[in-house]
């Protein structure tokens, strides 16, 4: 078990993880902090703008009803964004690091049950 | 021969029932042991007598809601005592019943025979699809108050609803974001799996079990209630024989079929639910030939719905030139405090992500690719049906009127199968019956499929976390924890079902909002610190877990959720000066002001001492949602019991867990452990 950690820590300062951990860290903050936005705008625009929400855009239809209609495509969009932006760009470099983890592991000969059991299915699709 | 214990409870609970009250209903045919039980269980459920069936529909009517006596001139407020009640043709109905019973009950005898890990019995042994999965999330998360409740706001309280529905569906994009990967990644059956990797403290463990089991516990009760109260409205069965029929068939489904069997009732429910959306989406907006400014010119042209929010603004008489219909259209009419609508935001958005029930589904696909692709399909249809929900609302208001539908129900929930009545062809007719008695069926097999799944968490949270790795260090073999698990879920099962009819008379609404926001400053701070924060340790989870779940339940008893006898009792106060004023001026008062006198006189004497739960006469939080304030005090609880608490070599487990959530590096270790 000790010995394990010890591995885990080391893993943790390859440089390709370090990427994948800074750059995977900011796209989601950026991408939760704008939709949180967004999410909460809808509430204070209610509360504190009523007239700005009573505007009438279309026929009897309002600014809040297409604010409502604007925050589900939105949340459609980011969920899309993110799955877009996982499967081609994440996920392989996912799969570099790794590879970078098995040929350190290779060379200090500690097992690797991981990538032996990832199909090649799952780690491109 | 295992269905025993659930057979013989049953024969106990509903034997005096079936004495009680004369048979109206032959048994049922049964197409499987399984099924058989769980139809024993309906049709003594709907041997209520005619008599009681106008009896609870009467007392629904003589409860006079705010809302109908304060709109004047409308059916429902000129005879209170007419019986109002949906008129339903029973026989359809019961088949309509039966046969989701038959087709979920194979499912279940099915997956039982499948059922032999507690991988098997927890996870479905991670066999899931990504799609498969997606429905079922859907299925898990689409609870009847989303169905019924969001429409039945839409239909009486207009944009509200609409508004209402966003934060539900935002909540997937925490749950996306943050919780859905990371947790397939590192975790193996629960919130305590994944915290374990951070500490390995029993007392770690030991709180996540706890905290899952409170949480959910609130959610099940509410899901009970409602269950219970819905039941007594679409078949006229009462309220104690719906709880115990609804909770006995859900031990009976999650005992012998675990995830399995709750995956597939879950995507079958997805599956009726959207198409049910749909039908009376397309059957609404064809009369307006899908032109969505007409039809809401329509609803806001409606004389009932302007006289309807005449009486929600209080207009006793109306004001000229102001637009009572275009007013439907507008927020406000409910959701009245900002500060509540954004305290409640806070809590759909991160409350959500931290529901036992909701993480577990993730740990059923076999990897990360597959728990994002199941977040995204379910989130595709959640936000489609929310959408659906809210225009079914609206056609609600139009062609049923709101003061009809809160006569039936006053909250409204009853809004959904009328209007399907009503595009089916109308009360009476084949088409119209028909497709009522099928959304009443989508709304049960709803509530199956949501209690399923909750009944499921918490039996983990029991079982796996409690008993397994706290009291027998992770030792019982395979044949002894699944064991374990399933009397696990009998016992939750039997500790719902009592719950749920001591609780008939509170006002549950409250329980589902407490739970999200209890999960939004105890579970999902930890979550997030545990996997993000290299300094989180057991320290941290203990007291963030702990303070985080106490104060925001602390908030609630303090807030205006709770019933205040000495408010009611004021209310009661004005209501009789005004009426013995006109009575003191010579005016003889209407049959329907002396009855609402006396109920003020008794609500006046009955209260005017009381105090809240805790003892208080005036609320001492203002908003209804704790979040806004027990959110901060969560994540600090959390902080603070991290720097309290220091441990060098916790820190040293960071790693592992924040590369195993990332990659997925390690996970047959995992799955292995």
């Amino acid at each position: 078990m000790a010995e394990k950690k010890k591995d885990w820590a080391e893993l943790a300062k390859g440089p390709k993880f370090i990427e994948l951990h800074s750059k995977k860290k900011s796209f989601l903050l950026t991408l939760w902090c704008l939709g949180s936005v967004m999410f909460f705008l809808l509430p204070i625009c209610a509360g504190y703008a009523p007239e700005f929400m009573r505007t009438k855009v279309l026929g009897r239809l309002n600014v809040c009803y297409f604010f409502c209609l604007f925050e589900f495509a939105m949340i459609w969009g980011i969920a899309f964004y993110y799955t877009h932006k996982s499967n081609t760009y994440f996920d392989p470099l996912i799969k570099e690091v790794l590879i970078e983890f098995t040929e350190g592991a290779q060379t200090k000969a500690t097992g690797n049950v991981a990538l032996s059991k990832l199909t090649p299915r799952e780690v491109q699709s | 021969m295992r269905w025993t214990p659930a057979l013989l409870l049953l024969s106990l609970t509903v034997g005096p029932l079936i004495s009680a009250a004369p048979a109206a209903e032959g048994p049922q045919p049964a197409a499987s042991p399984v099924a058989s039980a769980a139809t024993a269980t309906q049709s003594a459920g709907a041997v209520a007598t005619p008599s009681a069936a106008a009896a609870s529909s009467a007392s629904k009517v003589a409860i006079p809601s705010a809302i109908a006596v304060a709109a004047p001139g409308t059916p429902a407020a000129k005879s209170p005592a007419a019986p109002a009640g949906m008129k339903t043709n029973r026989t359809i109905t019961l088949s309509m019943f039966v046969a989701i019973l038959c087709v979920t009950g194979m499912i279940v005898v099915r997956a039982a025979r499948s059922t032999k890990t507690t991988a098997d019995y927890y996870t479905a042994g991670g066999g899931i699809s990504g799609l498969q999965n997606g429905w079922a999330i859907a299925g898990d998360y689409l609870s009847a108050a989303t169905f019924l409740g969001i429409a039945g706001i839409t239909s009486v309280f207009g944009a509200d609803g609409f508004m209402y529905a966003v934060g539900p569906f935002f909540s997937f994009v925490t749950i996306l974001l943050v919780i859905a990967e990371p947790c397939r990644n590192a975790g193996k059956y629960t919130l305590g799996d994944i915290l374990s990797l951070r500490s390995s403290s029993k007392v770690v463990r030991g709180t996540a079990a706890l905290s899952a089991v409170v949480v959910s516990i609130f959610y099940l009760l509410g899901q009970m209630v409602g269950a219970g109260k819905l039941m007594q409205l679409l078949l006229g069965i009462p309220y104690n024989v719906s709880v115990i029929g609804v909770g006995v068939l859900m031990i009976v489904y999650v005992t012998f079929g675990g995830m399995k069997a709750t995956t597939w009732v879950q995507i079958i429910k997805a599956f009726l639910l959207m198409l049910s959306g749909i039908t009376i989406t397309v059957l609404l907006l064809w009369k307006f030939n899908f032109n969505l400014v007409a039809f809401y010119d329509a609803v806001a042209s409606s004389a009932p719905v302007q006289d309807h929010v005449r009486g929600l603004l209080k207009h006793v008489t109306p004001q000229g030139g102001y637009d009572y219909g275009q007013r439907f259209l507008e927020p406000g009419l409910i959701l009245k405090d900002p500060l509540d609508q954004i305290s409640l935001g806070i809590a759909f958005a991160l409350g959500a992500a931290g529901l036992p029930h909701i993480m577990m589904r993730f740990f059923t696909v076999p990897n990360a690719q597959a728990a994002r692709k199941s977040v995204l399909i379910s989130m595709i249809l959640i936000g489609a049906f929310m959408i659906m929900v809210t225009v079914i609302g609206f056609g609600a208001a139009l062609f049923i009127s709101p003061q009809q539908i809160t006569a039936v129900d006053k909250g409204g929930n009853m809004a959904a199968p009328m209007i399907a009545q009503f595009v089916g062809g109308g009360a009476g007719t084949l088409g119209g019956d028909l497709f009522m008695a099928f959304v009443c069926a989508v709304a049960f097999s709803t509530i199956i499929a949501v209690v399923s799944g909750l009944i499921l968490a918490v039996s983990a949270a029991v079982a796996h976390d409690f008993y397994v790795n706290v009291l027998k260090d992770g030792k019982p073999d395979q044949r002894e924890q699944i064991k374990v698990a399933r009397i696990a879920a009998f016992a939750v099962g039997i500790i719902a079902i009592m719950l749920g009819i001591a609780c008939e008379k509170q006002n549950i609404a409250h329980l589902v909002v407490l739970a999200f926001a209890v999960v939004a400053s105890s579970n999902f701070p930890v979550l997030l610190l545990a996997l993000f924060w290299k300094r989180f340790n057991a320290g941290g989870i203990v007291t963030g877990l702990s303070l985080g779940a106490v104060f925001a339940i602390g908030v609630v008893l303090v807030s205006p959720t709770m019933t205040y006898p000495k408010k009611i009792a004021a209310d009661a106060r004005k209501v009789i000066d005004v009426l013995e004023k006109k009575q003191a001026s010579g005016t003889a008062l209407a049959e329907k002001e002396l009855k609402s006198l006396d109920k003020a006189r008794v609500d006046y004497s009955s209260n005017k001492d009381g105090t809240s739960l805790v003892g208080l006469d005036a609320p001492l939080f203002p908003l209804k949602n704790p979040a806004i304030l027990s959110v901060p005090v969560g994540f600090l609880a959390a902080i603070f019991g991290t720097l309290l608490f220091g441990s060098r070599r916790e820190e040293d487990l960071f790693d592992e867990l924040y590369i195993r959530q990332n990659t997925g590096y390690g996970i047959a270790d995992a799955r292995d452990h």
